[in-house]
């Protein structure tokens, strides 16, 4: 009895420990933001700015950047149990992979034909 | 042992369920939802990706893509995400007015966010892009056309969280609701931070 109630305890306090994770403060948000728009600015200034051989780079690291700052902060994926992320990354890696897969597919079977 | 299942199965009086894990199985089963999303999306995205260059007919990706006003939809979207997460702190605090406020505005950016693709999207059509007039149209349809009702459910979700927030109506933890709406809202957000690049940004 005294297990369960423990049990329960323990859970309801895990719950609402969970819950008062609030992550950043307003104002840390509005600077999260201010970023994010900035790495938008220089994204799409690669559009009129010749980056040459920096030009795919920059624009992977800057939509990878941005993607992990969204769902760090904006998501709480960073302050959250790390369950989630693992629910979250799996289904990320699992589409990643479905794309490697299929565009290895194309360039090894459809130009053989 | 019944003692257990009782003390797995209460409510803890604060609306949050009492679970084995100590984690809300709402907030376990949106993430599951949003990694199955991953899913979906990097589908449609693998598919974007091989068949922008089939172009037997019609126009190219560069010849019709207007990338300053798409670029302005993209910054409504990333601000709406702004306005989410002060909407999602707001609740947290128990803040309904405010809580409100921020749901309205993150439903009208969005709302302008649809609008502009409405606007593309016949643009497009006017310049000769149709659904089946090549592969590249068709899988850049399908692709942000997915995201645009994705974006559209999500407006519905809030405007709803809205209305039930003013009718006190929702019924448990009120802050985990507005979480719950937030996480979808966010994860239509940075799925279009990648279509952004791989579509529009980097050139076929």
């Amino acid at each position: 009895m005294s297990t369960a109630t423990d049990h329960s305890a323990t859970a309801d306090h895990s719950t609402e420990h969970a819950e008062e994770h609030h992550g950043a403060s307003d104002k840390q948000y509005i600077v999260i933001a201010l970023i994010l728009a900035a790495l938008t600015a220089i994204e799409v200034s690669t559009y009129y700015v010749d980056f040459g051989p920096l030009f795919m780079p920059t624009l992977f690291v800057l939509m990878t950047v941005k993607f992990i700052v969204v769902v760090s902060y904006f998501m709480h994926l960073k302050f959250d149990n790390k369950l989630f992320s693992y629910l979250f990354y799996t289904g990320l890696i699992l589409a990643l992979a479905v794309y490697i897969g299929a565009l290895s597919t194309f360039k090894f079977f459809l130009q053989k034909g | 042992m019944a003692d257990t299942a009782i003390a797995h199965g209460h409510d803890s009086g604060h609306g949050a369920h009492v679970t084995s894990t100590g984690l809300s199985n709402n907030k376990l089963a949106m993430w599951m939802f949003l990694g199955s999303e991953c899913l979906l999306f990097g589908g449609l995205i693998s598919t974007y990706m091989l068949y922008k260059g089939r172009v037997n007919s019609g126009p190219q990706p560069d010849q019709i893509f207007d990338i300053p006003f798409t670029s302005v939809s993209s910054f409504v979207l990333l601000m709406s995400s702004l306005t989410m997460v002060l909407a999602v702190s707001a609740a947290q605090r128990k803040d309904d007015r405010n809580t409100n406020l921020w749901l309205t505005i993150t439903a009208l950016l969005g709302a302008t966010f649809v609008g502009g693709q409405v606007y593309e999207f016949t643009a497009f059509y006017r310049e000769g892009l149709g659904f089946t007039t090549s592969l590249f149209g068709s899988s850049f349809y399908t692709l942000t056309g997915f995201h645009g009702v994705h974006v559209s459910v999500g407006i519905i979700m809030l405007m709803a969280l809205v209305g039930m927030i003013s009718r006190n109506r929702i019924p448990g933890n009120k802050a985990e609701s507005v979480e719950l709406v937030g996480l979808y809202w966010h994860f239509v957000d940075i799925v279009w931070i990648v279509i952004f690049t791989l579509v529009y940004l980097i050139p076929s």
